[in-house]
């Protein structure tokens, strides 16, 4: 129970806000963040998946990667920002409609995954040229120094991470932030556009980490705090911290860099093959592609399975079995579900016990725990596919 | 009847020979929701300082170590439905486990209640 020690940490920009609320800060990424208010993980769990959730995640790392010169042809310049990204990730960046978000990896060139993260192209032609880049915390100073290497001259990459990064997820959120900000509500799932709001714009993207409805808000630094109180004076929200944050995304199957995924584990490996994107497979124009279509192709040595797990929850770094007692794999990260009121976990096992309904084992301080492979996510996605209005 | 602590946040109440061990409320709040308790075995001899059993929140597990020496003689099943009882009771109805003591006077090294506050203070 020894806390770590706190010195040289960052603070976001609603710290004030947090420390009010009763958060509970600890070290994250090199943050100080609130792992819980004090209703709970499992109180604050479960108000997300009924009502709305309001996450701080301006620890992430939000960015915009603007073209230097711009041709005055939307489509064009859209296309040459692109075209200095796509050799680093497996995403079709090029094909992105205006105003379209999608989930792609940061990969090395034996095909791993030096991160995850959001690409998005600008809805607005007069704002062709740039993309907006969302990309983890504790990766994003490598990531963005790998991108404006890429870019060299022909493109500048502005952080914006001196900015509030607001998140609010569940099935009532995208009501609570429609009210406050019209038109959100017609923002299909994984695009965004920017809003007028109370004097500052804001950057609403419909998308988010829990497997709900939601969005995701980029707020200048100075508006941070008023919108977050804005938000959260409605009676359908309440703030929401790291510990169930992380409960959530697990549920929702979602890998979360440095545990489900890092520098060895290739995209297929970790079940993302939705995110090698087809005009790149047939190009086999990213970094490791040898490797990754060899995977794709079904010639791999292990899988990201999700796990339902008998007894004690089983943490990162557990042992998983065979039927027969010898070892296969490994939990990447794993806990207690406040959904399903059971332990799960992701873990990594060869393909042939990868099948839903195999039964395996977990060690669990030295004991043997049944397991049993399900399918992802353990709790099924309720994203709004299209617009509501 | 009196209830002494650990540095490590466990309590143990005596009545004669008879030790009743949990957790603090400081230590419940501190780890916040318990989802999972793994109970020591009846009959198993612990030794002051040995694991005697783990307490499982969302983010982590916690070993529990026995204040005190002897035999279980008492665990604690309803913690096996309902693990939130160490949040809601953690005095009364979360106890965790209860020990035949071997020897009473190991309890004097233990923090009393004026001691265990500033401890938490």
């Amino acid at each position: 129970m020894s806390e770590p020690a706190a010195e040289n940490l960052k603070t976001v920009v609603l710290n004030d806000e947090h420390i009010k609320l009763g958060g509970r800060m600890v070290p994250f990424s090199g943050y100080s963040l609130p792992v819980q208010y004090p209703s709970g993980i499992i109180a604050e769990h479960k108000w997300t998946r009924e009502h709305a959730g309001l996450f701080d995640v301006s620890h992430m790392g939000p960015s915009f990667l603007l073209l230097n010169e711009k041709s005055g042809d939307a489509q064009r310049d859209h296309e040459a920002v692109a075209a200095l990204v796509e050799p680093l990730i497996c995403g079709d960046i090029k094909g992105l409609k205006p105003g379209q978000i999608r989930y792609t990896l940061l990969l090395n060139e034996s095909g791993g995954a030096l991160d995850d993260l959001m690409v998005a192209r600008p809805l607005d032609p007069a704002w062709a040229g740039t993309l907006y880049v969302i990309v983890n915390a504790g990766t994003k100073e490598g990531d963005w120094s790998r991108i404006a290497t890429a870019a060299g001259n022909h493109a500048t990459l502005n952080r914006a991470d001196n900015c509030g990064l607001l998140a609010l997820q569940g099935p009532e959120a995208v009501a609570v932030v429609d009210s406050l900000i019209p038109g959100v509500a017609n923002l299909g799932f994984m695009t965004y556009r920017n809003f007028d709001w109370a004097g500052t714009h804001l950057v609403v993207s419909r998308s988010g980490y829990t497997g709900e409805d939601g969005v995701e808000i980029l707020v200048e630094p100075e508006f941070a705090a008023k919108l977050w109180n804005a938000i959260r004076s409605d009676e359908r929200v309440k703030p929401i911290g790291l510990g169930a944050r992380d409960s959530l995304r697990l549920e929702a199957g979602l890998p979360l860099y440095g545990h489900d995924l890092d520098e060895t584990v290739s995209p297929t490996e970790a079940g993302l093959n939705f995110a090698i994107s087809k005009r790149r497979r047939e190009a086999a124009d990213f970094p490791g592609a040898a490797r990754i279509l060899k995977e794709f192709g079904g010639d791999l040595g292990r899988l990201r399975v999700g796990l339902f797990v008998d007894g004690a929850p089983a943490r990162e770094g557990a042992d998983i079995l065979d039927a027969a007692g010898t070892t296969i794999g490994r939990v990447s990260s794993g806990g207690f579900s406040p959904s399903l009121n059971r332990a799960i976990a992701l873990g990594f096992v060869p393909p042939a016990s990868a099948v839903p309904g195999t039964k395996l084992q977990v060690s669990v301080r030295g004991r043997m725990q049944a397991a049993e492979v399900t399918a992802l996510p353990f709790v099924p996605h309720r994203y709004v596919r299209k617009a509501t209005a | 009847m009196t209830t002494k602590f650990t540095e490590d946040h466990e309590y143990i109440r005596v009545d004669g020979k008879t030790g009743t061990v949990g957790i603090t409320a400081y230590a419940q709040d501190q780890l916040g929701d318990i989802v999972f308790v793994e109970l020591p075995s009846v009959g198993q001899k612990l030794k002051k300082g040995d694991e005697a059993a783990v307490v499982e929140s969302v983010k982590a597990a916690s070993e529990i170590y026995s204040p005190a020496t002897g035999t279980v003689i008492e665990v604690n099943v309803a913690l096996t439905g309902e693990p939130g009882l160490i949040n809601s009771s953690p005095d009364a109805d979360g106890w965790i486990y209860k020990l035949s003591l071997d020897n009473t006077g190991e309890l004097d090294a233990l923090m009393d209640d004026a001691a265990y506050a500033k401890h938490t203070a």
